[in-house]
């Protein structure tokens, strides 16, 4: 109702009608951002759960299968993660002391970041594809079981350790995709001056996403590349 | 209460946080090559857990958070993880098969 006195008396657009003031809206959507990220933890939950049974039941296979990950590439997508969660935070804090043209910055420093992590990681799945370590019919790893030299691995629990491992990694790229679209619209809205420091709970709520998306990769990369790495 | 009473987190410590969390990504790689024994998961798990720490209490605001509600569903969350982590790991490492 356009012309109830309850509209009129607002002060501000973006504070809906039901919420009393600025931060109790501000409070209400963070909550339920952390409600939709508790939802995420237990999704990737499962994956975790299913690959420490695995990893206890097959644990050579393991860590035959994880020394055949790139763990230069593995590392350099780790700091760049890191290093857009840094400008998340940094875009984030100058919407809260509204400015305008580093947020725009920080935004597309952080796409680019986000782009790159998704680059390095189409560049080791490149190479996985080439070695034939896609599960499916035409699957051959050549590893031997550490400590061990000359024993062949088993074919169809080193195959475990790839299906874990693409379901695990894809579902986090597919996470980032998701976050590199997002952080695209935030772009763009940042450029045209929507996030202020009275409003800007969609740059707060995306950043959480993508911060959170960073903390499954920081478990992602020891539990798989660095399960055995020890000479 | 102001409407303006958002926490905002210093550049400077911002930038303290990334920096701690580069250095452990270096030292959980770096050790990974080190011989532990059991010791190397551990320590890996231990190291993840201190930078997820780290990136829940000040990049997701969590330890400047004003709404206790918050705290409880981050709290209630791990708890629930940890609740299908840890009593599944208890029946599959404890089996003799």
């Amino acid at each position: 109702m356009p012309d109830s006195p309850i509209a009129v008396a607002h002060p501000r657009p973006e504070l809906k009608h039901h919420f009393a003031d600025m931060a109790q809206q501000r409070e209400a959507s963070s909550l339920g951002m952390w409600l939709f990220l508790a939802t995420e933890i237990m999704f990737f939950g499962g994956m975790f759960c299913a690959y420490l049974i695995y990893r206890l039941w097959y644990f050579p296979e393991f860590a035959a299968a994880s020394n055949s990950l790139d763990i230069t590439l593995g590392t350099v997508n780790t700091a760049v993660l890191i290093c857009s969660s840094l400008t998340v935070v940094l875009a984030v804090r100058a919407a809260q002391i509204g400015r305008r043209q580093a947020q725009v910055i920080y935004l597309a420093l952080t796409l680019v970041l986000g782009l790159a992590f998704l680059g390095i990681k189409a560049v080791e799945w490149t190479s996985k594809f080439k070695e034939h370590h896609i599960p499916g019919p035409t699957f051959h790893f050549e590893g031997t079981v550490p400590n061990h030299p000359g024993q062949p691995v088993d074919q169809q629990h080193a195959q475990i350790f790839f299906s874990l491992y693409f379901a695990m990694t894809g579902m986090h790229a597919l996470h980032m995709i998701i976050g590199v679209g997002i952080f695209s619209y935030l772009l763009y809205y940042a450029w045209k001056g929507r996030y202020t420091p009275e409003y800007h709970t969609p740059l707060e709520n995306s950043g959480l996403y993508w911060h959170f998306v960073d903390i499954v990769w920081i478990y992602l990369f020891p539990l798989l590349y660095l399960i055995d790495r020890k000479k | 209460m102001s409407e303006l009473s958002e926490h905002v987190v210093s550049p400077k410590t911002n930038v303290a946080v990334w920096l701690v969390l580069l250095v452990l990504t270096g030292v959980t790689t770096s050790i990974a090559f080190i011989d532990l024994g059991p010791l190397n998961t551990i320590v890996a798990l231990v190291i993840a857990t201190c930078k997820a720490l780290l990136v829940v209490l000040v990049f997701m605001h969590v330890k400047y958070a004003s709404d206790k509600l918050v705290k409880v569903v981050v709290i209630s969350a791990v708890f629930f993880l940890l609740l299908l982590l840890g009593l599944s790991l208890a029946d599959y490492s404890t089996r003799m098969l």
